[in-house]
């Protein structure tokens, strides 16, 4: 089902671990306009929970996560500002 | 024209910060953005890093993300850690036991949420402090000395002690009532703990553990590392977290891996300093190198990858070289141990 996503970004935080990840998801979503998604790849697998308390807390919407070769592919809707 | 309040919470996600949080938004109805800031030193953080799991086999969590999703109130977490190297070498009030600079931090820290109110018109800043909770920042004479540091006075409301403090701005306003704040001091932690029972508030415990800065087996490192180069960088600092550490006979420190998350670790430092290693054993981190150092080098990586002689790669100025070595007694390494035995200098 995430394979249909398209994200509107893709933004590599692989090597950077918690809470860095999340704060870089914060600011790429602070740039996005409403209803755009994007993808956060990362390699810290406290990314698997982090990303949707992060999504919890502020109201985003979390589309889902993948592993792929050890590498997490998180999405995440803007739906306020 | 109207203008909604809001106030900007200094959030770790400990029991203390999460009250302090429920009590000006969901008691008191104000919209609140919870600040947690990274500074690099957060013991959980640091744990995850290495890999090494909780006592559950779960990949531990950021507390104040964790705290901010179960209180469903929206939280940033801001990374500090390159400016807070400068509170850490440089704290205008000192440290406390180990090597916390807790005022100069706290100060640090309510500058930052200044900038963020007054940038984003916020109307005042929330903490989760208890009067005479610690020694180093919560006394009254301590949060007094806060607030002319960082020109907040008036503007920080410590909704746990409130009723012990003077009036601060948002409750002459009438933003917010005195009457629904606490009257907490002191270290025990009976009325928070009823407290989070009354509003459903899950946290961790034991409470307040989770700065390395407060450690004292950090302290030894930073203190020995000290009267060698009178200034640390990032990487100074962030080695103290992790390994076994050696100050040998002409200098060198040495940080060797215990286990295979340290050794993930400190394979990132590899490109900006020389090394030893030991295929699939371990790595040791060489700073300082002096060259007649290199046959300990050699020996110690031996007694900790087998206690048998080894072949040891050193990387030196980025040129391999391959030495066997015989370990070195248990009595001569103790000898160098930092923290644990006196060394040798």
């Amino acid at each position: 089902m995430l394979d249909d996503i398209k994200a509107d970004i893709e933004h590599n935080v692989c090597g950077t671990y918690c809470p860095i990840p999340i704060s870089e998801l914060s600011n790429q979503i602070k740039q996005m306009q409403i209803g755009q998604i994007i993808e956060l790849i990362a390699d810290d697998p406290g990314v698997v929970e982090d990303v949707p308390a992060w999504c919890k807390a502020t109201g985003q919407e979390f589309l889902g996560i993948y592993e792929e070769d050890g590498e997490f592919h998180a999405f995440v809707k803007k739906v306020k500002d | 024209m109207s203008h909604k309040p809001k106030a900007l919470v200094l959030f770790s996600g400990g029991l203390d910060s999460q009250l302090a949080a429920v009590n000006i938004s969901k008691v008191q109805g104000i919209e609140v953005k919870l600040i947690h800031f990274y500074t690099g030193f957060c013991i959980t953080e640091h744990k995850r890093r290495l890999g090494i799991p909780n006592k559950d086999g779960k990949i531990p969590q950021n507390p104040a993300l964790k705290a901010a999703a179960n209180l469903e109130l929206p939280i940033e977490i801001i990374d500090i850690s390159e400016e807070y190297i400068n509170v850490i070498l440089n704290p205008k009030f000192g440290y406390g036991k180990n090597v916390n600079p807790c005022l100069d931090c706290r100060i640090f820290m309510l500058l930052k949420l200044k900038e963020i109110m007054e940038k984003e018109n916020y109307d005042f800043i929330v903490t989760g402090e208890v009067l005479g909770q610690r020694p180093m920042s919560q006394t009254k004479s301590k949060l007094f000395i806060v607030e002319k540091e960082t020109g907040l006075k008036g503007f920080i409301v410590r909704p746990l002690s409130a009723k012990l403090l003077p009036e601060t701005i948002p409750e002459q306003k009438g933003i917010i009532k005195r009457e629904l704040m606490w009257d907490i001091s002191g270290r025990s932690r009976t009325k928070q703990i009823n407290l989070a029972k009354i509003y459903n508030i899950d946290y961790e415990q034991p409470s307040g553990g989770c700065c390395y800065l407060t450690d004292e087996h950090f302290a030894v490192k930073f203190k020995e590392e000290m009267s060698f180069k009178k200034s640390l960088n990032w990487d100074d600092l962030s080695l103290m977290t992790v390994g076994r550490h050696l100050r040998l006979p002409n200098g060198t420190k040495m940080i060797i891996s215990r286990n295979e998350g340290e050794t993930k670790f400190l394979s990132g430092f590899k490109n900006r300093f020389d090394y030893a290693y030991v295929e699939n054993k371990a790595i040791a981190i060489l700073k300082d190198l002096s060259k007649e150092d290199i046959d300990y080098i050699a020996s110690i990586m031996a007694r900790y990858c087998g206690n048998k002689p080894t072949y040891v790669n050193i990387s030196i100025d980025k040129n391999m070289i391959k030495k066997i070595a015989e370990p070195l007694e248990d009595d001569i390494i103790n000898s160098f141990k930092v923290g644990v035995e006196s060394h040798v200098r």
